[in-house]
């Protein structure tokens, strides 16, 4: 079955006081693959677990297609779900956990050899079919889930950080492994998860959550590069955050004055609305940020510092550079220039002024 | 010990309590055993009139029917229970482990004439039934069969409950939720999933009750009646009145026999000694 569109609108779950989903709305469409990102008690999960019947939402409505949901048993919305810690059975094999959906469903015994043949050589675990659980890898056990979420054919996919307890380069080989069998099935994915390189990696469109509501909604370049908030800017990708009070407009741009380094000048991206004299915060990526020996052009924002620190991580350098706006992170691919930055050298770093995103500093 | 291997020196530590256990438990039981074998008029002569004496068969069938029912009472009494104990908070935890286990620790002749005080036929229960217009005259409820089951399973559901809620603990809380979005209907999830994740447990609960109940005398002998006596109430016959020692060293010996071969097939077949701790 292709997937099926979703429609949330107005969901609201409490705990006592605690607002856990907090008027939740997102319409995701068929086929798509969208994340919702979060920390732990940001209400991702809550909202997925109401998509799946297995949280009684307060208020609100979630429609599959057309049809609402909400007063539906989790059995009755055959909707695939693959929980954190997998939740296989362990009273039975591989083939059986993945048949399971279709005896409940009573398909014919040919039927389900058939269904379950064809999801395990899609998981790649044809040889595995009468394994115990217990005698699978971490990385064998999720595709496992995956196969038995999957074999039933559902419009829907839910996943709640199924990658959550891999460890790294097993996470990056099954994130490009999800993402093709997503396309495979053509099924509708929602995606839980608190790692941000993750759901920029797999998402159609990243839904940001904080306090159970959505900060912002948009594909992972709109996330990243145009985030909507200070909170979001800082929770998508690394920052460096300088507190600025703003100055008078100049073309497209927008004068700031560092508090802790008034007297140096620079600009800054838009700022709508925001009054001169207002406080804010600047952000900026570490990837935007150059450093050189030479003074920059002088259109660029640029702050003479000393490299602190210098760490090797793999495809890039990090730099730790101390600024009189503080200690700036600065990200570089490791090329021969790169390399020749040593620790206690004295550089320019410097950056486009429409790289330094402003936002009100109350965010 | 972080090796296991055996030294001299935790050997000794070892020494005080094998000694009281070799002087005190195995050398009694060696004789006890003896003893049944002992009789002039031959080796099995005891045994031939245990089995096939018709009234001593009807007590062994009778003890084994009764702790089996009442190691089947304890199972539908203490799943629930031990299924609730284990989703508890710590407060709900705490009073169902004080309900389960404060009528453990109390001495059993109090709990024994505490249950007489309730179901004697001028006692509470019946007074109440009374009361309500509900029954005429009493229920035997005690000095009878229907007494040592109610006796028994009270202070056996300790046993089930438990081993029960140490196998639910195990389990992984999400498997049921898991089954119910898979399509299983709630009683599905239950007899697919849940129910045969605990058959550890129910196994370990059903054979610990089954065990302790077959050499139970207390609760028989003061709640039971005069006629469908037990197995350890005719060895305290042939000790105490008829001073036939043999003879009751012969029924002891079939009960330990029994209660042995019960614990080897647990252990053997149903992996139960992980849970018990001897492995």
């Amino acid at each position: 079955m292709p997937g099926a569109a979703v429609h949330i609108s107005g969901l609201s779950k409490r705990y006592g006081d605690f607002k856990a989903v907090d008027d939740v709305s997102l319409s995701i469409e068929p086929g798509e693959f969208v994340t919702l990102l979060g920390l732990s008690g940001s209400g991702k999960t809550t909202t997925l677990m109401a998509v799946a019947g297995l949280i009684k939402p307060d208020k609100g409505t979630i429609r599959i297609n057309d049809t609402d949901i909400v007063s539906l048993a989790p059995e009755r919305r055959g909707l695939g779900v693959v929980f954190q810690n997998y939740a296989l059975f362990p009273n039975m094999n591989v083939f059986d956990n993945i048949a399971f959906p279709l005896r409940m469903r009573k398909r014919s015994t040919q039927e389900i050899r058939e269904a379950v043949g064809r999801v395990l050589e899609v998981v790649a675990l044809e040889p595995f079919a009468d394994r115990r659980i217990t005698a699978l890898s971490g990385g064998q056990q999720q595709r496992v889930a995956l196969a038995r979420a999957l074999v039933f054919e559902p419009p829907v996919l839910l996943m709640d950080e199924p990658l959550g307890a891999l460890d790294r380069s097993l996470r990056d080989q099954l994130q490009t492994e999800i993402k093709r069998i997503q396309r495979e099935f053509g099924v509708t994915v929602i995606y839980v998860t608190h790692d941000q390189e993750e759901a920029l990696a797999l998402s159609d469109r990243i839904a940001v959550m904080s306090d159970g509501k959505i900060r912002q909604l948009g594909s992972p370049d709109e996330i990243y590069e145009r985030p909507s908030s200070a909170f979001v800017a800082g929770f998508v990708g690394d920052s460096n955050r300088v507190a600025v009070r703003l100055g008078e407009a100049r073309g497209e741009l927008r004068v700031v004055k560092a508090e802790q380094a008034p007297e140096l000048e620079l600009l800054a991206g838009p700022a709508e609305g925001s009054a001169s004299g207002a406080e804010a915060l600047m952000i900026v990526r570490p990837e935007a940020i150059e450093l050189s020996l030479e003074r920059p052009q002088a259109e660029r924002n640029a702050v003479e510092g000393q490299i602190e620190m210098r760490e090797f991580l793999g495809a890039s350098i990090r730099f730790t550079v101390s600024t009189p706006l503080g200690t700036m992170h600065v990200r570089k691919g490791r090329t021969v220039a790169a390399a020749a930055l040593k620790p206690g050298a004295t550089v320019w770093t410097s950056w486009r002024p429409s790289d330094g995103l402003i936002f009100p500093s109350a965010a | 010990m972080t090796e296991k291997s055996f030294t001299w020196r935790a050997g000794g530590l070892l020494l005080p309590g094998l000694l009281f256990l070799a002087a005190l438990f195995a050398w009694p039981v060696a004789r006890l055993v003896a003893t049944s074998f002992s009789d002039p008029a031959g080796a099995f002569v005891h045994y031939e009139r245990i089995f096939l004496d018709p009234v001593y068969i009807r007590v062994v069938g009778r003890t084994m029917a009764l702790s089996a029912e009442v190691a089947v009472l304890c199972l539908l009494l203490g799943y629930p229970l031990a299924y609730q104990l284990n989703r508890s908070g710590p407060l709900g935890k705490a009073i169902i482990l004080l309900c389960v286990l404060i009528p453990f620790w109390t001495n059993l002749l109090v709990r024994s004439y505490g249950w007489i005080v309730l179901l004697n036929p001028q006692g509470i229960i019946n007074g109440l039934l009374r009361e309500a217009g509900l029954i005429e005259g009493a229920v035997p409820l005690v000095y009878n069969t229907t007494g040592v089951l109610i006796g028994m399973t009270q202070i056996m559901l300790p046993y089930m409950v438990l081993p029960l809620a140490a196998v639910m603990s195990r389990i992984d809380p999400t498997l049921p939720s898991a089954a119910r979005s898979l399509g299983a209907s709630p009683l599905a999830a239950f007899t697919r999933v849940y129910l045969p994740l605990t058959m550890p447990g129910i196994l370990a609960g059903l054979l610990l009750v089954f065990m302790l109940s077959l050499g139970f005398f207390v609760v028989p002998a003061l709640l039971g009646g005069p006629r469908d006596i037990l197995l350890a109430q005719l060895i305290d016959f042939n000790i105490n009145s008829t001073l036939n020692w043999p003879f009751a060293a012969a029924l002891s010996t079939v009960l330990l026999g029994a209660t042995l071969a019960l614990y080897w097939i647990g252990d053997r077949f149903f992996d139960l000694g992980r849970l018990w701790g001897t492995r």
